[in-house]
């Protein structure tokens, strides 16, 4: 048995009691990743000194008054997007490979200090955050390890991948449309996205800044929730972050959702959705009604229109946003130049990946002269749509519930060639971008092949904590959650 | 009919500070091609009278005083650059 398959509050009343240390913990982290993550390849960057210092601290400070941190010595993975303080940070991309010794912390990262949290390591991802495999990473793809010729689904397949193979209990990933979630559902773990302007964003490496969240990736419900609990809250540096108080989310997690109200969105169990899928989700609302919840079939009219909506805003936004890595401040220069423009083009073409550039070009163009309003301004439209679609639902009902993801976790190469393909996986997380209303994977089942089937559960704005409720119950009801990958014999 | 010519993508890549070569444009054209057909399916939409939306939230302008705060170092600001020369960071000639 792992220390890691004991639930954050466990760990924290045994570091009290000094049952275990905190540099328990850290050896649990570190001798699991030597153990594994050559296959599994969830780390781009360890953090093991300062970390060990760090423990080194915090051991002192067990059972004393200064040592009740939310997250006391609690071991936590960070996605590679999110920038550290002095700790190399690369998005996953070549553009900043040897950007070893960032200015600042991220807000969510001085949270965790404050927390007194341990930063594990930075976490693989697809570069910028753009995929859905960890394929388009620029070091190597990650690997699901539930089986290892499977991907973890992506952006933030790192983030899913090294909680699901108990490298680390907890991590942070980002989700822009679907990369939390999709990952989560992929490797079996729990990922939430919260409402749009609940983390701040400030430090996290910008792809989409409309839509993209932090969230919190994390083997159970519960333990999600203390996670957002520290990082949420208004940000003086982030003017998207919301004015809005942050509940103690723990306390929402009563096990009782009798008289729920859910909607299931016909368009989510319709063609392209996998019989398995399908049959989790049913077993799952089946669950709801014994615990005494009611649910309906409701329409997302405007669900197919979502991929298109999403692919030209994100890259539009991303087009600009890219544009501050120019070979000048930070990051790599190409060594080829001659004059500025050569630099800025050919930095840019040898540190940005293919699709990274295909989504530049592509957010370029739409926003480019004579286009925009066939376009841009045309999917801003369908955005206002989509989102109606979810008010109108979420006024008669507590939480949305539909499967993450199409189909299970598919196999390393099987859709590289196809972006379009590639992108269809997140056909049913994006709209939850785009409404910028909460959403929540939770484990569901495991496919015929043994790979895990992740049930998504969306909330009304700033409704996090309905959202964690209805989770937190199915998961009491159910074992899926417990279940563990045999990945380096099982523990 | 094809939504963007390889000449397009040559262009769009120029605005965004990016070299393609003629291998890369003519892969990067069909790709894009693909996509923009697919996303052309909006045009069935009807959103005469739609407002755009650029954001969910219903926020106005932020505003904080602006005060000099104590932030980064001239000696941190140049850690990071590929070059620098008296403490300023270095680029390649602007002018031919």
């Amino acid at each position: 048995m792992s220390l890691f398959d004991y639930k954050l509050s466990d760990l924290q009343e045994m570091l009290h009691k000094k049952e275990i240390s905190v540099n328990d913990l850290l050896d649990e982290a570190y001798n699991r990743i030597s153990e594994v993550d050559g296959d599994v390849k969830a780390f781009i960057t360890l953090n093991e000194e300062t970390a060990r210092a760090r423990a080194k601290e915090l051991d002192e400070l067990r059972g004393t008054p200064e040592g009740r941190g939310l997250l006391f010595g609690m071991p936590i993975g960070v996605k590679d997007n999110i920038v550290t303080k002095g700790l190399r940070t690369t998005a996953a991309s070549q553009i900043l490979d040897n950007l070893t010794d960032p200015l600042y912390d991220a807000t969510v990262v001085q949270k965790l200090d404050a927390a007194e949290a341990i930063n594990v390591g930075k976490l693989n991802m697809d570069e910028f955050a753009m995929g859905s495999s960890n394929e388009n990473s620029s070091y190597y793809a990650t690997r699901n390890p539930w089986n290892t010729d499977y991907v973890p689904g992506g952006s933030s397949g790192g983030s899913a991948a090294a909680v699901a193979a108990g490298e680390v209990p907890f991590s942070l990933g980002s989700d822009t449309g679907g990369s939390i979630r999709q990952p989560a559902a992929y490797c079996g773990v729990v990922g939430l996205k919260p409402t749009y302007g609940r983390v701040s964003r400030f430090g996290l490496i910008a792809f989409a800044s409309s839509l993209d969240q932090i969230g919190p990736l994390t083997r159970t419900v519960e333990d999600n929730a203390y996670i957002l609990e520290t990082i949420a809250g208004l940000d003086q540096m982030d003017s998207t972050s919301a004015d809005i108080e942050v509940p103690k989310y723990t306390e929402a997690l009563t096990g009782d959702v009798k008289g729920l109200k859910i909607a299931v969105p016909k368009e989510y169990l319709a063609e392209g959705v996998s019989d398995e899928v399908k049959e989790a989700v049913q077993k799952a609302l089946k669950v709801y009604e014994d615990m005494g919840a009611t649910w309906d079939e409701v329409t997302l009219p405007h669900s197919k229109y979502a991929l298109s909506t999403y692919y030209l805003l994100s890259s539009s936004e991303a087009s600009a946003n890219l544009a501050r890595f120019d070979g000048v401040r930070y990051g790599r220069r190409s060594p080829n130049a001659e004059n500025m423009l050569d630099m800025f083009k050919l930095s840019r073409s040898e540190g940005f990946g293919d699709e990274v550039k295909r989504r530049i070009m592509l957010g370029t163009f739409a926003l480019s002269s004579g286009y925009y309003d066939a376009y841009y301004k045309k999917a801003q439209q369908a955005r206002t749509l989509i989102k109606k679609d979810f008010d109108d639902v979420l006024a008669d009902y507590d939480v949305i519930i539909g499967p993450t993801t199409p189909t299970p976790a598919f196999k390393v190469g099987e859709k590289t060639e196809d972006p379009l393909t590639m992108y269809a996986n997140d056909i049913l997380t994006i709209p939850v971008n785009l409404a910028g209303v909460p959403g929540i994977s939770v484990p569901c089942g495991f496919s015929g092949e043994g790979l895990p089937i992740g049930l998504q559960i969306i909330g009304k704005h700033f409704d996090e904590a309905t959202v964690y409720r209805a989770a937190h119950a199915y998961e009491q009801a159910t074992d899926f959650h417990t279940q563990k990958p045999s990945l380096g014999g099982a523990k | 009919m094809s939504r963007i010519s390889e000449e397009q993508v040559k262009h769009v890549a120029h605005l965004a500070r990016l070299h393609v070569s003629d291998e890369e444009a003519e892969r990067f054209t069909k790709q894009l091609d693909d996509i923009i057909s697919f996303a052309e399916q909006l045009n069935e939409l009807d959103t005469e009278g739609v407002e755009p939306t650029t954001h969910v939230q219903d926020l106005k302008n932020v505003m904080r005083k602006d005060e000099p705060k104590k932030w980064i170092t001239q000696e941190d600001a140049l850690k990071n650059a590929p070059e620098t020369q008296d403490g300023q960071i270095r680029v390649p000639s602007i002018l031919e």
